[in-house]
């Protein structure tokens, strides 16, 4: 019947990805316990972030499986927010060097 | 309502692959998710505009904290939380509420493929034990945010450093929690149809007066995992940063 095409795939998979899923998570905890800091923590966190996303959108979600006409659609908009934190970024230091010449005294 | 309205998973046999069928599938003057279920496809829309708006919360949120010139609370500090009156271990709520999220997603992405194998009771049971632990993941937002208001966070300041910190605190953990939450009613909803055996039965929905099929397992999925995947960023750029 219609049911049994779908997305299917051996659970095997799924149980790697998600044993996957536990180490990362406490690989980015651990970052924190031990605390490690500056730009190595920045990038750590980045680094297993982006591994956890990829893997949940990649397997979890399916998109690895999809055809690239749905996949380019939900995975392309989101670039744009690139932009975005380029633009906000360059805000908020201009804000934070306002703050700094004109509040001073005060906080 | 015609019959083939039911068979859209069918895989069409001489769909072009890579980026040649992505041409021809957005050329092809018809429906350009050849073999999505449109539910699915409105599904991955909204999971889209949503990726917009957790977006634009923590856009601002990392705005307001590179801007301030008070300094930031420290996350690792103000979520610690000790038991029996030992030292305070940082983080660790959070921690276990990044485990328990992953482990219904877990659950989730069994109960789809469960699904799609027209296993009635295991399918209905991985729900039910996904929608347990994202109410045990809400329980302990909720425990989080009274102690946060009694050590005196409030949106508008709080006694650690930085005003903004409360106000996107609140804003973003509770948008989170308020996806949980529909997340675990939707669940409910969906297991208690797969329990029935709606989707084998065909029978119609109370709502949509369509009838449902084990894709909508797969759909509901794609919410599920789609809040696990907000709180990675979340975790990483609220908690962790």
């Amino acid at each position: 019947m219609a049911h049994a095409q779908g997305q299917q795939h051996p659970l095997g998979v799924y149980f790697k990805v998600w044993a996957l899923l536990f180490v990362l998570s406490s690989f980015s905890y651990m970052v924190d316990y031990y605390h490690v800091e500056g730009y190595l923590r920045w990038t750590l966190i980045l680094i297993f972030m982006f591994l956890k996303a990829g893997f949940i959108i990649a397997i979890f979600m399916h998109i690895k499986w999809e055809r690239l006409a749905l996949s380019y659609a939900i995975l392309g908009p989101p670039v744009l927010l690139l932009v975005f934190i380029g633009i906000m970024t360059y805000e908020s230091d201009y804000t934070f060097l306002t703050r700094g010449i004109f509040f001073v005294t005060g906080s | 309502m015609t019959p083939s309205d039911t068979d859209t998973t069918v895989a069409q046999p001489g769909l072009t692959p890579g980026l040649p069928g992505l041409a021809e599938d957005w050329s092809s003057d018809q429906r350009t998710f050849k073999n999505v279920p449109w539910g699915k496809a409105m599904m991955w829309i909204f999971l889209l505009s949503d990726t917009f708006i957790f977006s634009c919360f923590l856009i601002s949120y990392m705005t307001v904290r590179m801007s301030t010139t008070v300094p930031w609370p420290i996350p690792s500090e103000v979520f610690a939380l000790s038991f029996g009156g030992g030292e305070p271990i940082p983080l660790i709520l959070i921690a276990i509420m990044t485990f328990i999220l992953i482990t219904s997603s877990g659950t989730m992405v069994l109960a789809v493929n469960y699904g799609y194998r027209m296993d009635r009771k295991k399918t209905a049971i991985l729900l039910l034990i996904t929608a347990a632990l994202g109410a045990s993941f809400v329980g302990m937002q909720a425990f989080e945010w009274t102690k946060l208001i009694h050590e005196g966070v409030r949106p508008w300041g709080n006694p650690m450093g930085a005003a903004q910190f409360g106000s996107t605190f609140f804003m973003i953990t509770g948008f989170h929690g308020f996806h949980v939450s529909i997340g675990v009613l939707f669940l409910i909803l969906v297991a208690r149809k797969v329990w029935r055996g709606d989707y084998d039965t065909g029978k119609r929905g109370f709502f949509t007066s369509r009838k449902g099929s084990y894709e909508i397992v797969e759909t509901m999925g794609l919410y599920w995992h789609f809040v696990d995947l907000v709180w990675v960023f979340i975790f990483a750029f609220f908690y962790l940063w």
